[in-house]
């Protein structure tokens, strides 16, 4: 039976002494994050490694050559599989390793228990639940503790988890209330609730037991729980009680890995996998039936000079016919190629260092480049289709500047610049008047306000000396930082501070309660005007409503200050609402939401503050790039709907031109209708409007250059949206999804403002599964992007300012919203290009090494006779054609970086996997057809008369697989060669280096007579095939025609392209554009 | 003439050092390397494939291809072939009787003579090849049939032949020498060519039966075991293959040196052929004066030993005279198709060129009212 909560006996002393104490059975504080031990590492990697369809396919195949006689000896498939199968088990046993030393270090790491008043030094694993734990400074916390003991006098203690969710502020933990200082005598238990991931959750109670006293409990939160992996700042020592050890622990539980994100090229591979599946079983069908067939004609199946051994006679028909079917599987089994699993994987991984070794993306600022968390998706980033972005710290800076004020509807600019200096102003300094001055105390009030309403912390500085200088601010949010760098730092000793009624983004306020030195209780309030407003007297709103808009529209943060004084009672009714609701142990939340609303009602407007946030370098222009490339721009903000609008207009999301569609709570009420029915008409107005009205879209065709359309922009507010997705009836709801989609399909741009950070997601998750399924990808900063990076195909994450989760959580990690368009314009085009080339390449190439193999058994009886040495076999796609496709997937540049960067359009190109579309498919599955046919056929004429050589002597069946094989690698490699556009001088080395290499390696294996084979098919069949002219001639002349007609193609394509002049002219630019860069 | 462009990025990596001298060592180690190869500029050739450029290309390929498919076209004709069927398929064929007759069992060859008239005379060396029809040699399990470290003169393959030569591994309890089905089925037909001159005599022409075989395989692939001398010891303790009439190290008895496994005729056998029908070379007639032909143009007659039975699998078998050129054996497929290509690639190069005329001038008078 799950409990919901725990008890813990701190110091493992129990309550009352007649009571049977059994202590309670918690795991303990070792920490596995490792996946294998020694011992079960072989079964459990090789177990988790054939769960691969792949790898199952190629064991399959395997096995059945081990155990059925097989035209191809099992090392053929066995060597490759072999050591795909090697070196996935060592790269994983090393990774496992690392995570072994990792935890070792965690779990031998000596921490200080304090037991029964003497301090025991212990290694961390062997911790208990209800051990006393003392911390140092700068120690992070061997497991998750309740802080009893300070050794700071306000029974505080600083704490950053930067480790945890990567926020390197310092947060405020507090002591339980009433503990007593000597921690030996404490007799208490605590009950909690069960182990849950969720960081900033945490409730529980503690009882403490005093002799001859009714227990006293107090309540537990999250500020006063340490939580493991989290570092102790600023203060020297703590003692805590351990509540959850081990894998309890909450950054135990938050230890997951992402979920797979799966490209659309992987997908494409997958399709095509099932078509060469398809193919190679209806090969193996097609050579079993015409055995059979032939075999059934007189004196085929046995003539005298090959007779069958006993053990063939014996067998059953229908047993022989099953395994001949195999038997051909397994020799044509080759045009499904185990090495493109391989080459694949490995032009991702090393792929993704470019972006890593990037240093466009280098910032200078915060001294980072990009960051890859995972390479599965390079390709991905040159499909997107539509980019959701974040507003503040994406789009802007989230970098506050106090910009003025109004009080009492009067405005106070901040002029001064210079007095800025150390971040601290003197009163009168950056608040001088415009207009007329607004009464003295309601400017004082106001300030006042500003001062206590915060969470703002003065860092203490170590050195004395610079104290002066180097004093800076630590908040929770940078917004307050500004305001208060812009207001005066007030003694906040005058006033003692009662409550704080916390921010949080759906109330999207704050309030703190203090009671003055003349004991009056006052309370202040700080937040959006949307959530103020309603709550203030409304005669009062009006004045500063005007202000509030204006500034909105200048794309500034806004944020109204109210007050309120509390009488005795009203203070003690809320004091106690609070207090009950922060003890409670369940829907702590809900309750203390109501007591926080209840709370926070008529108060009256004092001001409103205005704060610049201002844009990204180059915000705009990457955003015009995106959407030059045909990617539809999405933001998505928590914002207020004019800050958004103004921030997207600087951003050139919306020009002059744009006629805006909005779909907010104020065009709903506009009507004096009922809001369902507003929402309807809008809808289908808006849709004739933009979707009905709008001429077709040619496809291919820029709809956005085209000047002659009118641009549509679509608003859209949070509350109109979960209309839009959770309308009362279950019809209406689809179809005003649909019309929703259909409209913002056919705008420039949409702004989603006043959005939760789930209802981002909920947006992401809705357009990537519309009709289509396009690509999507997210970009944002902070805490609140989390769930729309990892909904969207492709999470990018800010390092930006508002802590580190949002790169946790990303794909992709950039300093700057600026790179994303050479991330996506550049990097995704490329690597889209590069992996799409080598996925067909590969089919191609399989295809025309396994087609003459299959139009040899027309030749040999059906016999399963294979046409090339094993050697051949095993090493084509190991050896001969593997180098030259992985040097191009790595550095192809069919167009020039330069060139991508500065014509956006040529990202349209290949949107919606272009390249690998059936079309293409099909066009490289025939030019595979052809190649096959052409060597076969072209050598078998050859063949009719086999004396070959000018000595009179004949060529036999190797002799033919070998010209047949020559002719295969230099063709295909000669065609990689065709299709390369850029040639550095690698790609020179491993094409001709391969080539080179199949000569030497073939004059190697023909020369020498193999001690431990049982065949010695080739010997000198190489070196004879060399000195036969006809020969030399038949190879030429198959590897030109072969060619031919890739070359014709790529002539008559090239001057026809829409591209080709605007590529042609720029390249030799290049030169010119990397001197500028400089 | 390529049209493509050398684009020489420049390396820059010297200059992140000393733009950034100021800052630390950690900084340092953070920002990316400033190499070509790291920023994807290495320097890059590269080709642009067009009209203008792939059209010289046509033309050079047409040029050199028609005269040497030309030159492969008149030395493939020029070569004379001459090819009988003597399987003995028709009552009319003199080796009617032995097809028929054929049983395994009979001690004495069956002879049969075929006469036949060369029209021309041929003037070099000549080969003479058997040729032999739908027989698969290349059959899978004929062609693993075989156990080369035994042909190899190994002694324990000797004594234990692979068990690839099942069902012809052992015969009577004693491992057969050579063993498999290749070796088994060894063509056995011996032919002699005669010339009927004009008195009507027959003169036996000298067949030479050394240098049939790839070099290589007569000297270092196949082996007898314990040298050449005295092969009768070597092979004690094996049974000859069931097929044939003599053990392995009498296959030839006018030649010692021939004998074992390096009996050229074996080898020339052991190379399975890569088609049903196919051509072996038997023998050659070497030109003995530069002024009489080989063999001048007259009646011929060749004398059979048959012992070769082909109808049970509905196979031919045929007896060929050629001469070879520099290119081997008549096959006008080479030289046809280089004529082919030849042509097609210098029509395409005209083509080209008509086209990349019109279009450049068609782009150029667009070009200029811009």
């Amino acid at each position: 039976i799950r409990v919901d909560s725990r008890t813990i006996y701190v110091g493992h002393r129990s309550s009352s002494t007649n009571e049977a104490f059994i202590p309670p059975k918690f795991c303990d504080n070792r920490i596995v994050s490792s996946k294998y031990t020694v011992w079960n590492f072989l079964p459990k990697n090789l177990f988790e490694q054939f769960r691969r369809i792949a790898n199952f396919y190629f064991l399959i195949i395997f096995l059945v050559q081990v155990i059925v006689d097989t035209p191809t000896s099992p090392v053929t498939s066995g060597l490759p599989l072999f050591f795909v199968i090697t070196v996935t088990a060592i790269k994983q046993g090393y990774e496992d390793w690392l995570r072994h030393k990792a935890d070792n270090e965690v779990n031998k790491y000596p921490v200080t228990v304090l037991e029964d008043g003497r301090r025991i030094r212990k290694e961390s694993e062997k911790i208990k639940v209800g051990d006393v734990v003392e911390v140092e400074e700068d120690k992070t916390f061997p497991c998750d503790l309740i802080l009893l003991q300070s050794s700071r006098g306000d029974d505080t203690c600083f704490v950053t988890t930067a480790s945890l969710d990567g926020e390197s502020n310092h947060k405020t933990h507090y002591t339980v209330p009433d503990t007593e200082k000597d921690l030996e005598s404490l007799n208490a238990t605590i009950e909690c609730e069960q182990p849950q991931p969720d960081l900033y959750k945490f409730v529980g109670r503690m009882h403490i037991y005093k002799t001859n006293q009714e227990p006293a409990v107090r309540s537990l939160g999250p500020e006063n729980l340490l939580l493991k992996g989290a570092t102790l700042k600023n203060t020297q020592k703590i003692c805590g009680v351990a509540v959850y050890t081990g894998m309890e622990t909450k950054m135990a539980l938050n230890y997951q890995g992402k979920s797979q994100k799966r490209s659309a090229v992987e997908k494409s591979i997958n399709a095509f996998l099932l078509v060469y599946l398809c193919i190679l079983v209806s090969k193996a069908l097609v050579c079993t039936t015409l055995k059979y067939v032939w075999q059934g004609k007189p004196g085929q199946d046995e003539p005298w000079y090959n007779e069958k051994t006993q053990r063939e006679k014996d067998t059953n028909l229908y047993l022989k016919m099953f395994t001949d079917f195999l038997s051909f599987m397994v020799l044509f089994n080759f045009i499904i190629p185990v090495s493109m699993y391989v080459t694949v994987e490995m032009q991702k991984f090393l792929g993704s260092f470019f972006i890593t070794w990037d240093k466009d993306f280098f910032d200078p600022e915060i001294k980072e480049g990009a960051l890859v968390n995972t390479s599965d998706l390079n390709e991905e980033l040159g499909q997107v289709e539509y980019v959701f972005t974040d507003k503040t710290g994406t789009l802007t800076q989230n970098n506050m500047e106090f910009i003025e004020c109004c009080i009492d509807g009067f405005q106070y600019k901040y002029q001064d610049e210079s007095s800025e200096l150390d971040g601290l102003c003197v009163p009168d300094g950056p608040v001088s008047k415009l207009q007329q001055k607004a009464g003295r105390e309601r400017e004082e009030l106001f300030l006042r306000a500003l001062c206590l309403c915060h969470t703002v912390q003065v860092k203490e500085s170590s050195e004395q000396g610079q104290a002066h200088e180097q004093r800076g601010f630590i908040a929770s949010s940078p917004d307050e930082v500004a305001l208060v760098k812009g207001t005066v730092v007030e003694r906040s000793s005058m006033y003692e501070l009662l409550h704080v009624l916390n921010f949080d983004p759906v109330r999207r306020r704050m309030s703190v309660i203090v009671r003055s030195k003349s004991g009056e209780t006052l309370l202040f309030c700080k937040g959006a005007d949307s959530s103020i407003f309603p709550r203030v007297k409304q005669e009062e709103v009006e004045r500063i409503r005007m202000h509030v808009e204006r500034n909105a529209t200048e794309g500034y943060r806004t944020l109204c200050v109210a007050y309120k004084y509390l009488s005795e009672e009203e203070y003690a009714q809320a004091d106690a609402g609070l207090r009950e609701a922060r003890l409670a142990l369940q829907d702590r939340e809900q309750k203390l939401m109501s007591v926080y609303n209840q709370v926070e009602t008529g108060m009256s407007l004092i001001g409103a503050t205005a704060v610049e946030d201002r844009l990204q370098e180059e915000a705009a222009e990457t955003m015009e790039a995106l959407q030059g490339a045909g990617m539809n721009v999405w933001v998505l903000t928590g914002d207020k709907m004019e800050t958004a609008k103004s921030t997207c207009y600087a951003c050139r999301l919306f020009q002059r031109s744009t006629e805006l569609l909005e779909l907010t709570v104020r065009t709903l009420e506009d009507g004096g209708r009922r809001r369902e029915e507003r929402l309807h008409e809008l809808l289908l107005d808006y849709h004739k409007k933009a979707v009905q009205d709008a001429p077709p879209v040619k496809a291919g065709v820029t709809r956005r250059w085209s000047s002659a359309n009118q641009d549509y922009g679509f608003i859209i507010d949070g509350a109109t949206l979960s209309m839009v997705l959770n309308s009362s009836s279950e019809s209406n709801a689809s179809r005003y999804k649909n019309l929703f989609l259909q409209i913002c399909q056919n705008c420039t741009a949409v702004l989603c403002c006043r959005m939760a950070p789930l209802q981002k997601a909920q947006i992401v998750k809705m357009v990537k599964n519309s009709k289509g399924c396009p690509i999507t990808l997210s970009i944002g900063d902070g805490a609140n992007d989390v769930s729309m990076i990892l909904e969207a195909h492709v999470g990018i994450g800010i390092k930006g300012k508002e802590g580190r989760q949002a790169v946790r959580n990303s794909d992709y990690a950039i300093p700057k919203l600026k790179h994303l368009k050479k991330l996506l314009l550049a990097h995704g085009h490329l690597y889209y290009v590069r992996i799409a080339h080598l996925v067909q390449y590969f089919f191609y190439k399989n295809l025309c090494f396994i087609l003459p193999q299959f139009l040899y058994q027309f030749f040999c009886g059906y016999s399963q006779q294979p046409l090339y040495d094993a050697a051949y076999l095993t090493m084509y796609n190991i050896c001969f054609t593997s180098m030259p496709i992985l040097a191009y997937s790595l550095l192809e540049q069919h167009i020039c970086i330069e060139v991508l960067l500065d014509n956006a359009t040529l990202y349209r190109d290949i949107a919606k996997n272009a390249m690998l579309r059936w079309g293409l498919f099909l066009y490289w599955t025939l030019l595979g057809v052809f190649h096959g046919l052409l060597f076969f056929f072209g050598v078998r004429f050859l063949f009719s008369n086999p004396a070959l050589q000018d000595n009179g002597q004949v060529f036999g069946n190797w002799s033919y697989g070998t010209i047949v094989f020559t002719v295969l690698v230099f063709t295909v490699t000669l065609k990689l060669a065709l299709d390369t556009r850029h040639w550095t001088w690698i790609n020179h080395f491993v094409i001709w280096g391969s080539l080179a290499f199949y000569v030497f390696f073939s004059f190697f294996w023909g020369g020498i007579i193999w001690p431990f084979l049982k065949q010695q098919r080739l010997y000198f069949v190489f070196a004879n095939m060399l000195s036969s002219v006809s020969a030399w001639l038949v190879i030429i002349l198959l590897i030109l025609v072969s060619l031919l007609p890739e070359i014709l193609l790529v002539v008559f394509r090239k001057p026809r392209g829409p591209n080709a002049r605007q590529i042609a002219p720029v390249t030799p630019l290049s030169y010119k554009h990397l001197k500028e860069d400089d | 003439m390529m049209a493509s462009s050398y684009n020489a990025k420049e390396e820059d990596g010297h200059h992140s050092g000393a733009a950034n001298h100021g800052g630390a060592g950690a900084v340092k180690s953070k920002k990316p390397d400033n190499t070509a190869f790291k920023q994807q500029r290495l320097p890059a050739w590269q080709p642009i494939l067009t009209a203008g450029t792939v059209l010289p290309a046509f033309f050079v390929i047409g040029l050199i291809f028609i005269p040497i498919g030309i030159g492969l076209y008149v030395s493939s004709n020029n070569i004379k072939e001459f090819e009988i069927d003597y399987t003995g398929v028709d009552i009319s064929n003199p080796c009617y009787v032995c097809a028929k007759n054929f049983s395994w069992n009979s001690t004495t060859p069956c002879h049969c003579s075929v006469n036949f008239t060369l029209t021309q005379p041929f003037e070099s060396n000549v080969f003479m090849y058997y040729g032999l029809s739908n027989f698969y040699q290349n059959h899978r399990r004929y062609v693993k049939s075989r156990d080369d470290s035994q042909l190899n003169g190994d002694h324990s393959a000797l004594a234990y032949p692979s068990k690839e030569c099942e069902p012809y591994r052992t015969s009577e309890g004693l491992p057969i020498a050579p063993c498999g089905a290749i070796a088994n089925s060894l063509f056995n037909d011996t032919l002699e060519l005669y010339y009927i001159d004009l008195n009507g005599t027959r003169n036996e022409i000298p067949l030479v039966k050394k240098g049939i075989a790839w070099w290589t395989d007569k000297h270092v692939k196949f082996r007898n075991p314990g040298g050449n001398n005295n092969l009768t010891v070597a092979f004690r303790g094996t049974s000859k293959p069931v097929n044939w009439r003599k053990p392995v190290y009498e296959l030839d008895s006018t030649d010692l040196e021939n004998n074992g496994f390096i009996n050229e005729d074996f080898i020339v056998w052991m190379r399975t052929a890569a088609l049903p029908t196919f051509r072996k070379l038997y023998r050659i007639i070497q030109k003995k004066s530069s002024t009489t032909p080989t063999l001048p143009s007259g009646q011929y007659i060749l004398d059979i030993n048959y012992n070769y039975p082909v109808l049970s699998f509905d196979g031919r078998k045929r007896m060929i005279l050629s001469t070879i050129s520099w290119m081997g054996g008549k096959n006008p497929f080479l030289g046809i198709a280089y004529i082919t290509v030849g042509s097609i690639c210098f029509f395409l190069g005209v083509v080209l060129l008509i086209i990349h005329h019109k279009y450049d001038t068609r782009n150029n008078s667009a070009d200029i009212p811009n």
